[in-house]
């Protein structure tokens, strides 16, 4: 029987965990190449990221911009829309964050903060209505323009960060925002701060949209029928630009937090493809904001333990990256690992 | 005349269900012979079997008298059994005899021989008459000769046995006449015919015996001319069947609809509707006849909103609706069963009590303050209503996907006819079910109407308009060609009607012709 709800199925939630583990199974023959004992190996990489608060921080640090792509990529996915665009979009947005970051002083922080992360969200919101409007309106494909934006984003912002925003020292960076328009730091010397908080009250609120309002309902209808929405009176265009607002303005707050908690400052070419590990997450996370969150943990803990591992055996930290490649194979072969298990069970 | 196949025996389980129960089927060679059921009673699935798609659990399959085990598609070809599926197989952008030889390339030097098979398979086609013009791409040509085709390319493999699964479901009533003549001269020419069906009219037709499945099991297999409609639809449906729908003279009150010189363009922007006025009173049932693709669907389509009203106008109560827009029609009271449930009436994925607010969804109590949903009235009005059109199974977190097609359709019309329509458009309303559904969507139809709903019925079943209606219009080429009262048509009537002429040429053929040049 299949039930269509807002929870997960168990299915929903099987496959991942046993790609992961097939992920992790398959990296272990790599690593005994290299001549190290994988538990050992794992032990390293796991016990320094998911044991002790300073790795509980670190790892969540890393997991908060991709619960945010994450979150991004999946929103704009239940109304039939792939979003390759997050990475431009959070460009865009860091830098609308630290604009306003960069031109207030003395104003309390209740409203500087407030101020610079909603105007990165609109900033990433508008930025992927474009693609929104010309998929709605012209029919335009929005992977071909959500890329061709991610370009015009990177090159919009190498201007704005060596020209008109520069910082004044030799490298591309902007100055430092102002310490009201900061995210603090939780548990210094990690890099975790208040920008994690943000990202849960993002979950929740996805959640939430798309369950129990009315627009969330009609994204989904949108998403999986556009035809049978037409015929609920639902505007399949109007909903396609709000995903694409809603979902660029998710992905611009990974950029708010890297640049308001983490750096404090923009500086060019910043983000290690948050964006592009954001399509992993949402993938890995079924589309579902609770499997966006522990998606994006895991990458994140993967990314934390690789320096101690690195550091520890003699495993390369590019490892990590292995096993996450791994991870986003087996979930797109959904189909094969299913039958992996199924030949278990018969066995 | 001796069996050419002989099924001893069938039984196939799948999970939670046995498809075939023990089933032993005797099939004659040259004849026509029909294998009917209802959706789910298991005729594909043996025929799947037979043809080695599926593998049986128990039991044998003889051929020719001889013991045969087919466990795969080539090796059912290799024995002469041709299978022409519902949804076809084939590759659009290619030509007829390309589509015919795929798979079977005659060879000549290493190369393939297309001159040659171009001429064998026109061969083949003017033999039989199929009259399919073999150098058409199969995108350019009608369902009907696609349809045909998928006959050629069994034949070209020498099929001695074909199996025809629902082939008239996709159908307008002239291809399929066609079609009957096509199995009259394979018949002729020797071959044996197996014609999976569900509409018993065409099952007394055509066939010479036929064999009726319920539930999986066998129930029995009669001579055609030995049997009658009532007897098959018992044995269908394992009770007593109203073929004929129970229904008192309309009591026709005062005038709510009318559309006046419509003209509607489709997608592409071709004119599809040209002209169009009509009337509709509160208690009546308006019938639109005519072969699918003359305007019905442009015309149904611009009064519900889904698309642009060109000229013209639409009345609902003396007030203007054209170009309002979907929602704004929903709100003023007007309930539409769409042609296509799976394209427009349904979302599969969403579940059932989802799919029963469509439409409504913008509305309390579905929709409280701040536009969130009200779970509460949401679940309540899926459980009255899938109580109260009987719903099975009863599970309003199930998705809708996976529910019967008559299950899937008493949920649109649990929808529709909860708000109680003012007026009602039902468009293809029991298209691909079976009779029980049938029977209770059609008298739902008629309840509706005893309310006081004006109705707008469009149909390409003849039967279903004239069992239905009150008042009858005969829509042609964008434009109305005919109207009547029930009392003065009959068939003969409205198909002349519908073929475009009083006259009564028979432009059908024609019509499907053109599409090859």
């Amino acid at each position: 029987m299949k039930l269509e709800q807002s929870s997960l199925t168990s299915r929903e939630i099987i496959t991942p965990i046993i790609s992961v583990i097939l992920a992790l199974l398959v990296g272990a023959v790599f690593i005994l190449i290299v001549g190290e004992n994988p538990i050992e190996a794992y032990w390293v990489l796991f016990s320094n990221s998911l044991i002790g608060v300073s790795s509980i921080a670190a790892t969540l640090q890393r997991a908060t911009p991709l619960i945010f792509t994450g979150l991004a990529v999946a929103f704009a996915f239940r109304c039939g829309l792939f979003n390759i665009g997050a990475e431009g979009q959070l460009y865009v947005g860091a830098m609308a964050a630290v604009i306003v970051g960069v031109s207030f002083s003395g104003i309390p922080k209740v409203i500087h903060l407030p101020m610079a992360i909603i105007a990165g969200m609109l900033a990433g919101g508008l930025w992927a209505s474009i693609p929104g409007l010309l998929k709605a309106k012209l029919g335009v494909h929005e992977v071909i323009n959500t890329i061709m934006m991610n370009f015009i984003a990177y090159f919009l912002t190498d201007y704005l960060v060596t020209g008109p925003f520069h910082g004044g020292r030799w490298t591309p960076e902007t100055a430092r925002v102002f310490p009201t328009a900061e995210l603090s730091r939780l548990f210094p010397p990690t890099r975790l701060n208040t920008g994690i908080f943000i990202a849960i009250a993002a979950i929740i609120l996805v959640y939430f949209i798309l369950w129990r309002t009315r627009f969330g309902y009609e994204i989904r209808a949108v998403g999986f029928n556009p035809t049978a929405a037409e015929y609920g009176g639902i505007s399949v265009s109007r909903n396609m630009v709000m995903a694409m607002v809603f979902s660029g303005a998710l992905a611009s707050l990974a950029g708010v937090e890297q640049i308001l908690g983490v750096h404090g400052r923009f500086i060019q070419r910043f983000s290690p493809d948050l964006g592009f590990m954001g399509i992993a997450v949402a993938l890995l996370g079924k589309n579902h904001p609770v499997g966006v969150f522990f998606a994006a943990v895991l990458f994140g803990a993967l990314r934390t333990g690789a320096a101690a591992m690195d550091r520890l055996t003699d495993v390369p930290r590019e490892l990590v990256v292995i096993i996450q490649a791994l991870i986003i194979m087996f979930v797109a072969a959904e189909e094969l690992t299913r039958r992996l298990i199924q030949r278990r069970r018969r066995a | 005349m001796e069996n050419i196949l002989e099924l001893k025996n069938i039984t196939k389980r799948f999970p939670g269900v046995v498809a075939n129960d023990n089933i032993s089927l005797d099939i004659k060679a040259g004849e026509i012979h029909a294998l009917v059921g209802e959706n789910g009673s298991g005729k594909s699935t043996l025929m799947n079997i037979l043809y080695g798609l599926y593998n049986a659990d128990e039991g044998e399959i003889y051929l020719r008298g001889e013991k045969t085990r087919i466990t795969e598609p080539k090796q059912a070809i290799d024995h002469g059994i041709g299978m022409v599926f519902q949804h076809f197989m084939l590759v659009e952008p290619l030509t007829v005899f390309e589509n015919v030889i795929l798979g079977s390339e005659p060879q000549k030097r290493g190369f393939i021989d297309f001159k040659g098979a171009e001429r064998e398979v026109a061969r083949l086609s003017k033999e039989y008459g199929l009259k399919v013009e073999t150098k058409s791409r199969v995108e350019d040509i009608s369902v009907g000769q696609q349809q045909r085709l998928e006959i050629l390319k069994a034949l070209y493999r020498k099929a001695e046995i074909l199996i025809l699964d629902e082939p008239t479901a996709v159908l307008t009533p002239q291809e399929t006449d066609e079609l009957f003549q096509v199995m009259r001269n394979l018949k002729e020419q020797g071959t044996t015919i197996i014609f999976i069906s569900h509409k018993i009219r065409e099952v007394m037709e055509i066939s010479d015996r036929v064999s009726v499945l319920r539930r999986g099991k066998l129930v029995g297999t009669k001579n055609t001319s030995a049997t009658s409609r009532p007897e098959l639809a018992e044995m269908m449906v394992g009770r007593e069947v109203l073929l004929e729908v129970e229904k008192e003279k309309a009591q026709r009150g005062e005038k709510i609809f009318s559309v006046s010189d419509l003209e509607v363009r489709d997608q592409r922007g071709t004119k599809r509707v040209k002209g169009v006025s009509l009337e509709i009173h509160s208690g009546e049932i308006l019938g639109i006849a005519g072969v699918e693709g003359n305007g019905q669907q442009e015309m149904v389509e611009a009064i519900t909103g889904l698309l642009r009203t060109e000229k013209g106008k639409i009345y609902l109560d003396g007030k203007e609706l054209q170009n309002l827009g979907a929602m704004q029609v929903k709100k003023k009271r007007i309930g539409y069963i769409p042609e296509d449930r799976h394209k427009r009436g349904l979302i599969l994925d969403f579940n059932v009590a989802d799919n029963m607010i469509l439409g409504f969804h913008t509305e309390p109590p579905f929709v409280q303050r701040f536009f969130i949903r009200n779970e509460k009235a949401i679940k309540e009005n899926a459980e009255k209503l899938v109580e109260e059109y009987d719903v099975r199974p009863p599970n309003i977190q199930q998705q809708v996907s996976t529910f019967s097609g008559g299950n899937q359709q008493k949920i649109i019309a649990a929808r529709e006819f909860s708000r109680k329509p003012r007026f009602l458009i039902c468009s293809q309303p029991t298209r691909g079910l079976d009779i029980g559904s049938i029977e209770f969507i059609h008298s739902q139809i008629i309840d509706q109407r005893d309310k006081g709903a004006g109705i707008l019925l469009v149909s390409a079943e003849l039967d279903e308009i004239l069992s239905l209606s009150d008042r009858i219009a005969v829509m042609y080429e964008g434009r109305i060609v005919g109207e009547m009262p029930i009392e003065e048509a009959d068939e003969k009537k409205l198909g002349s009607l519908m073929l475009g002429g009083e006259a009564g040429e028979d432009k059908g053929g024609d019509e499907v012709e053109a599409g090859t040049k």
